[in-house]
Order: C-alpha cells, then structure tokens, then sequence
C-alpha cells in the first residue's frame, strides 16, 4: 500500500524533475495539501468521501498550476539552484501558512470503509488500504497513459529529450510545463488525499513525504515512471525490511541511506540509461 | 578605507558589551554569531565553489554531539561484549575533537557526494543529515536521544597553579564567539585569496574548462568541504557548550535553511556576505518577537523575502551594495565635467 503512494509521489515527481528541470521542494507541500483538502471537505463540509477525494486532487492540480504561473515561469533558463532557492522559500512559506491555517494539532479523517478486514487465507487486509492501493494503482495507470498515449504526453516527451528542439517542432513549451507541473502536483495532492484518512494530518507531513519521494526518484533515475513505480514500491519493501530486521527507529532512514549507496554505485539510477547527470 | 572600516566594525563589535547590559540582547547576538560563523562556513561550499549543500547542519550538529560526549565522556556498547569507555575530558579538547571530527566527516562526505552534481548532490546531503539526525535520536546509549544530552560542561582555559578561567555567563561567552568568528573568517579568507581558492572559484565557473585547465575537481571540492565542515563543527561546539543542552533537534532541516538563507541574501561568494545576513536574520527574528508576530508568519516572510531576495537580488546584498558604491564613485566624477561649460 505505502509502495503506491511512494510511487505516486515519486511519478509526480521525477515527471517535474525529468522535464522542467526543476527540484520541486513543494511537493511535500501539495501531498499535505491534498490531505488537508480531504479533512476540510469530508470532515468539516461532510461530503462525500469519494467527491472529496476527486475535488482534493483537482484542487492540487490547481494550485500546482498557480505556482508554474507565478513562480516557475519567470525562471524559465534561470539555473538550477536559482530554481532550487525559490522553490525552498515557497516550500517555507507554504509549510508555515498550512501551520497556520490548521494548526499543529494532528487531524483525522474519518473513512467510510468497514473496520473488520478482509481476510484472504492467511493475510487480512483493511478495506481502507485495499482502496488507497487499488486508486493509486489506477492513477499511476492513468499518469503513464496520459504521457504515453496523448499528444500531450508526447509533447511532454519531446520536451524531455530536448527542449530547443521541440519548442522549434513547435510545441508550446508554456503549456507542456504548466501541465507536467499541475500533473505532478496532482498525483501529489492525491498521494497525501489518500493516506491522509489512513494516518493523520499534521503540517509537517509533507517533508518526509518529499524527502521519499526523492528517494524514489533517485532510485528510478530520472523521468521515468516505470522507474519511479517500481523505485517506490522497492523503497517500501526496503523499509519494512530495515523496521523488521534492524530496528523500528531507523525505519525512514533505510531510504536515505538507500539514496546514498544508489549514488555511490549507480548516480544515473537503477533503471535508467540515459547518462545525465544534474 | 576598507581597513578603516573593517577595524571600525571591529571596535564596534568589542565594544558591544561595554554598553549594552541587557543579558537577553547579549544573548541574541551569541546566538546569531555562532549562526553566522556556520553560514560563513556553508558560504565556502555554496559561494565559492558553487555547491549547494543542505546537509550543512549536520556538520553543526555533529561538532555539537561530538564536544558534549567528548567532555560528558561515555560509555558505549559497539558490539554486545565491546564496550568503548571514554572519561570526561577538558572542554578545549572537546572543542578540538569536535573540529577534527567534523572535518573528517566533511571529507567523508565530500568524497562520497562530489560524484553527483546538481540537484544529485542536494538530495544526497540532504539525506545524510537526516540519517546523522536519525541515528542521534535513535542511538540511545551514545547521545540519549531525544533525552537530549544536559549538563555540558562550559570551556575552562588553565595553567596549573597560574590562572583558571571559565566561559560562563554572557559576556565571556560573546567574546569567545566574537573571537571564534575572527579566527573563522581569517581561515577562510586565507583560503579564499589563496590558489586553492582561486582554484575553487574556477570550478564554480566553468567545471569542464577548469579541468582541462588541470585544476583536480574532487581534490579542491573536498578540501573545501573540510575546512567548511570544520569550521561548522566548531560553531556546532560553541553552541554546545554556550546552551549546555543538545537534543537531536538540532539537526532539523530548518537550520540548514537558515544557513542559506543568511548566505544567499548576504551575498554569496562574498566574504562579507554571510556576515551580513548573519546579522539580519539573527537578529530579525527578535525584532518580529518584539512586535508579537506569530513564528509561523514570520516564516512564512522568510519564504517570501528568499523568493524575492532571489528574484530581484540573485547575488545578495553585499555585491549589490558594492556594485551601487563603484556606480556612485564612477558617477560622481563625470558629472562634475558635465557641470563645467567647455
């Protein structure tokens, strides 16, 4: 289950990363967002589950585009830790004004899956996470078509093997970036909608949540979402592995030194042959 | 006159305690010196050689663990019937272990993560701060994680028999930091001015043009990281034994952001640079307290002003300044032969 969020966040990611060159630092932002769309809509609103999950997403989708807008497009051929900068201070500012829109105070969210599990043979299984399983599955399904099947995802495509070259094909390369960006932030937003119900809410959800996703990245190396979808899954594996066998505490440290030894032995990523670096 | 007004500055700031008896101000400007001898290490690596580090703080931390246990001393199991024993020992001491330390790491670190460039090399420090944060607070037996380590003993300077002095209370302490800053500064101004720095200064430019050149890469990025990083673990010790407590908090990311947010609006590369948002962003945080301003707005004002620090100002304040005074100098002149009739 946490292997399709990881593998969401991570799509949304390295899709930004791999076609705009751009480190987005707001990620983790959008995820918490999203969750926080979730607990106003279902619990303050009282709407549907499902509608809020659907709006959620829709609305990180938009804020993702507000901040291409504003933020990114100025930047445009700026260099990459100009970028970074920015995107480190709208991470600030954003983190901060969730604090205190919400306060620090953890929020939950109620889910209107049955408590008794699924059983099946030896496993049980939470209707909850079977869902969040099954949907991020779906949207990682949907992410690949879009960007595998549409003109759009071919302009996005070309834009990823080379951006002065397709902008001369005449792609409108404004519009390939406010969507990959809005894309992104939409699986983002998603991610954090769906395990908002399952954990808690809290302002500073969003900075594991990036740094993971990160991690995926890396380890699918750069643009790619076959990559990035087996990346977070595998990081998932990995940190059972490391919370079982080593010690609970450095659970989320297995993905960090994960990143390491991936950039020590393989800097282009595991399933990656493009020779890029940085 | 640079001189002039580097000595004047000088003066002002030993001056400080003369007239300002308020123990809480004091305090503030330790605070926001041992900040600034750290940004102006992170401004070696960032400014000089062009790398953005943001796993800065775990140098800092690592020189604060590292002075604490060495002068606390412990006693630690590295395998089930391995016990490494260590007595306390004098705080000058620890001080130096926590440089040496720091800087070793810094190589380790440099070795390792001058592979990857770009965004490559942000995450891969960023991570290796989390992982030294997660092993603080989960290594119980060596730091007490979040326990937090207490009772740190302040720097005691002696000659048997001839005098003792220890660093307590505020004013000592603001000129060891004053002291500690200086010393900073002059190593890596010495650095910066030296054919190491000219070196690092060519990476930055142009990496491809600088190795064919034949500057070695790795050698002059590592040599940086060290010296960066153990100048950082000797703020990091400061730290230590000025506030007497250190908990695995200190590694939060955020510090690192305040690093380089007092960098990169100072002006990064500039040796003065650091120095300037040291100053502004140690001190602005009281300024706001002052006017009751929740901490969340006031960070949010720092995420706006980096985004339009960075936007309008990418180099900083000091070379912005700077560019402002030669405009003015270079100016003056040519107006005075517009006034004259010819």
């Amino acid at each position: 289950m946490l292997g399709g969020i990881y593998a969401l966040l991570g799509i949304g990611l390295t899709l930004i990363f791999g076609i705009m060159r751009v480190v987005n630092f707001t990620h983790g932002e959008l995820y918490s967002f999203g969750a926080y769309m979730m607990f106003m809509f279902v619990m303050l609103l009282h709407l549907n589950f499902f509608l809020s999950l659907a709006l959620a997403m829709a609305l990180g989708v938009a804020l993702g585009a507000v901040i291409e807008f504003v933020l990114l497009r100025k930047l445009r051929g700026a260099d990459i830790d100009t970028t970074m900068l920015v995107m480190i201070g709208a991470w600030i500012a954003m983190q901060n004004l969730e604090q205190l829109a919400w306060s620090g105070v953890a929020k939950s969210i109620k889910t209107p899956f049955r408590s008794t599990p699924l059983v099946l043979g030896g496993l049980s299984v939470a209707w909850s996470r079977l869902f969040v399983f099954g949907v991020a599955l779906a949207l990682i399904a949907g992410a690949d078509a879009v960007v595998d099947r549409t003109r759009l995802g071919r302009a996005m495509r070309a834009t990823f093997q080379d951006s002065a070259a397709a902008r001369l094909m005449g792609v409108d390369i404004d519009r390939v970036y406010l969507s990959t960006f809005a894309l992104g932030s939409g699986l983002a937003a998603a991610a954090g909608a769906l395990l908002g119900p399952i954990f808690v809410v809290t302002p500073g959800m969003g900075d594991l949540a990036a740094l993971k996703a990160f991690a995926v990245v890396i380890l699918g190396g750069l643009g790619s979402i076959a990559g990035a979808t087996i990346g977070g899954f595998l990081l998932a594996f990995i940190e059972e592995m490391g919370a079982g066998y080593v010690s609970s505490g450095y659970r989320d440290a297995m993905g960090f030194l994960l990143i390491i030894l991936v950039l020590i032995v393989r800097p282009t990523g595991l399933f990656s042959r493009k020779e890029r670096i940085g | 006159m640079k001189r002039l007004a580097t000595a004047a500055f000088l003066a002002f700031l030993f001056s400080i305690p003369l007239w300002v008896s308020s123990l809480y101000v004091l305090h503030v400007l330790i605070i926001t010196g041992i900040f600034t001898i750290a940004a102006m290490s992170l401004n070696l690596l960032l400014g000089y050689t062009g790398q953005l580090s943001l796993g800065h703080v775990a140098f800092f931390g690592i020189g604060a663990y590292v002075s604490s246990l060495v002068s606390l001393g412990f006693a630690v199991h590295l395998a089930p019937d391995w016990l490494v024993t260590l007595d306390p020992q004098p705080v000058w001491l620890a001080i130096i272990w926590a440089i040496a330390i720091s800087g070793f790491c810094g190589w380790a670190i440099g070795r390792i993560s001058f592979k990857v460039r770009g965004a490559y090399f942000v995450i891969v420090t960023i991570s290796f701060a989390e992982v030294v944060r997660l092993v603080a607070l989960n290594w119980d037996e060596l730091t007490q994680g979040p326990m937090a380590l207490n009772n740190i003993p302040p720097l005691t300077l002696s000659i048997p028999g001839l005098f003792e002095f220890s660093f307590i209370g505020k004013v000592p302490n603001y000129y060891l930091v004053l002291m500690a800053a200086i010393i900073a500064y002059v190593v890596i101004a010495r650095l910066v001015n030296s054919q190491a720095g000219r070196a690092m200064i060519a990476l930055r430019e142009n990496e491809p043009l600088a190795t064919s050149v034949g500057i070695e890469v790795t050698r002059y990025l590592v040599l940086s990281a060290v010296v960066s990083a153990a100048i950082a673990g000797m703020a990091g010790a400061l730290y230590a034994q000025y506030v007497q407590i250190v908990d695995p908090n200190i590694f939060l990311f955020i510090y690192t952001v305040t690093m380089v947010i007092m960098v990169v609006v100072g002006g990064k590369g500039t040796l003065a640079g650091p120095i300037v948002g040291g100053l502004i962003f140690g001190l602005l945080p009281e300024a706001l307290r002052s006017l009751e301003i929740r901490p969340e707005l006031q960070w949010v004002a720092y995420g706006v002003l980096m985004i339009v620090i960075v936007s309008i100002l990418p180099s900083g304040i000091v070379p912005a300044l700077a560019r402002w005074w030669t405009d003015r100098a270079a100016r003056a002149p040519s107006q005075r032969d517009q006034q004259t009739p010819a």
